[in-house]
């Protein structure tokens, strides 16, 4: 397995570690419930070195992205980020991916489990384009400071940049810590005020306990990944291999701001066939929420009566708000709001209601 | 050590023989597995009613964490005849003393043989090689 830069610490801390898409990560620190109520409360460090960071440039580079990513590239203002897919020509997403559009290039950020195979085919489609795909994975850290203190406490780590002038979804550099030209971002997984730092490697240790230190009086802890799956469930996120795969479409998952239809980008991958499904999907995926005392998880069948009408990606209980809660994929006339629906474990029933995405968000609406 | 007035199985249940019944619960090592030392980690736990048969190796019911949801599996064949629906309330139990106050359902067996599971000393080595 891999290891972070940062990964001593959180041996140190006493995090139970797992491996997760071939890095060893911590998953735990403490109880996973109080860690999404720190969050949510107070603020949280997290440890994100395992996500593949790629730098893509050269001459064509702008293009390219267009060719390969299903949002328009060409049109983001620059220093502003967007979400984004990367589809087959059956319109279903090997990855969701972070643009970061700057002048002439793009920073584009990925999953950990993905990063692989994200490359390969990245290289396979550039066959005719002049541009270069720097894969910065293994060269950097990066830190995400997540919650309603988080400004306040990173700023103490920042010169000269006010970070109340940084939008969301925008990114800008910076000098951290006293490096100088960082790159800090609004940007996160939890649907609170956050940001997120991209630090050459062996800075990371060094950022991380000046943080630490910083938000100390703020109650700041470090997080792992077990919490970071609940808080972006609460904030209605999707997360790959479960919302969204090779088998479910972006569209059917309400990811339409991640899709461009317009007529300049009809030569992307994957257009057409995501053209189809937005003239006629036949699922959504909707929020689920029920008192328990089952938590549903991935593959949970959802029925109203003896109809099954769908089946649940995540499951989680939730903390913030004191259910448990669900993201799932139903047939078009169950996805009403308020619509009471059915869990099935192993044949037990347990009711369980239908919301919108998100359950919680400050970032959301 | 672990208690030798037991077996345990691969899946990390412990059996212990009380003349024709037998009481069964699941080791510290699953109590840590699911729930990393964290008792509020543990979030339910579904036991069978009394009456219900189950045979070796077959799942009996379930056991929750917030990550994830285990199942509990019958070392031994037999029938439902008491089931310790304190701990559905109280999944702490299961942290604290996961060997006596934390067993989980006691069956009438219908056979005494436990020939095919692990005593102490086998179960050390067994959960030596499970970690990671």
């Amino acid at each position: 397995m891999k290891t972070t830069s940062i990964h001593a610490i959180h041996e140190q801390l006493g995090a139970k570690l797992i491996d997760f898409g071939g890095w060893h990560m911590p998953v735990q620190y403490g109880p996973i419930l109080d860690e999404v109520n720190c969050v949510r409360t107070k603020a949280g460090l997290f440890d994100l070195g395992h996500m593949g960071r790629v730098h893509v440039r050269g001459k064509d580079a702008l293009a390219f992205v267009d060719k390969i990513a299903t949002n328009y590239c060409a049109k983001i203002p620059v220093n502003s980020i967007r979400y984004s897919l990367f589809c087959r020509e059956d319109g279903n997403p090997i990855d969701d991916v972070l643009l970061y559009r700057e002048a002439d290039s793009v920073y584009i950020v990925v999953n950990a489990s993905n990063t692989a195979a994200d490359l390969a085919w990245m290289r396979e489609h550039a066959k005719g384009f002049d541009v270069v795909i720097d894969d910065q994975t293994d060269r950097t850290a990066m830190i995400a400071i997540q919650g309603q203190t988080s400004r306040d406490i990173l700023q103490r780590a920042v010169t000269g940049f006010d970070l109340a002038k940084l939008g969301y979804y925008k990114f800008d550099f910076a000098t951290v810590c006293g490096l100088e030209k960082t790159r800090v971002s609004r940007t996160g997984y939890t649907g609170e005020l956050g940001y997120e730092l991209y630090l050459p490697n062996a800075e990371g240790p060094r950022v991380w306990r000046a943080l630490t230190e910083l938000g100390a009086g703020e109650g700041l802890q470090p997080i792992g990944l077990g919490a970071r799956d609940i808080l972006r469930l609460e904030a209605g996120m999707p997360l790959y291999g479960h919302e969204i795969d090779a088998l479910h479409n972006p569209i059917e998952a309400g990811l339409h701001f991640g899709v461009s239809f317009a007529p300049e980008k009809k030569d992307t991958i994957g257009r057409a066939a995501l053209e189809r499904v937005n003239q006629n999907p036949r699922r959504k995926l909707v929020g689920l929420t029920t008192p328990g005392p089952r938590v549903p998880r991935q593959g949970t069948e959802v029925f109203r009566g003896a109809t099954a009408v769908g089946q649940v990606c995540s499951g989680a209980p939730s903390p913030t708000l004191s259910t448990n809660i669900a993201s799932a994929y139903v047939s078009l006339d169950a996805a009403g709001a308020g619509t009471e629906l059915e869990l099935d474990f192993r044949g037990k029933r347990q009711a369980c209601r239908v919301q919108e995405l998100p359950f919680f968000s400050r970032t959301r609406k | 050590m672990r208690p030798d007035d037991r077996k345990y199985s691969p899946t990390h249940e412990w059996v212990k023989l009380e003349g024709d019944t037998a009481l069964i619960g699941i080791t510290d090592f699953a109590v840590q597995e699911l729930s990393n030392g964290n008792t509020s980690d543990l979030v339910y736990c579904d036991l069978p009613e009394a009456g219900r048969m189950v045979k070796a190796g077959e799942t009996f019911g379930e056991i929750e964490s917030v990550k994830a949801v285990s199942d509990l599996n019958s070392p031994v064949t037999g029938e439902v005849v008491d089931v310790n629906h304190t701990i559905e309330e109280h999944l702490e139990i299961l942290a604290k003393d996961p060997w006596n106050s934390g067993w989980m359902v006691k069956l009438k067996v219908s056979s005494k043989n436990l020939d095919g599971l692990m005593d102490a000393a086998a179960y050390e080595k067994h959960v030596a090689h499970s970690k990671h």
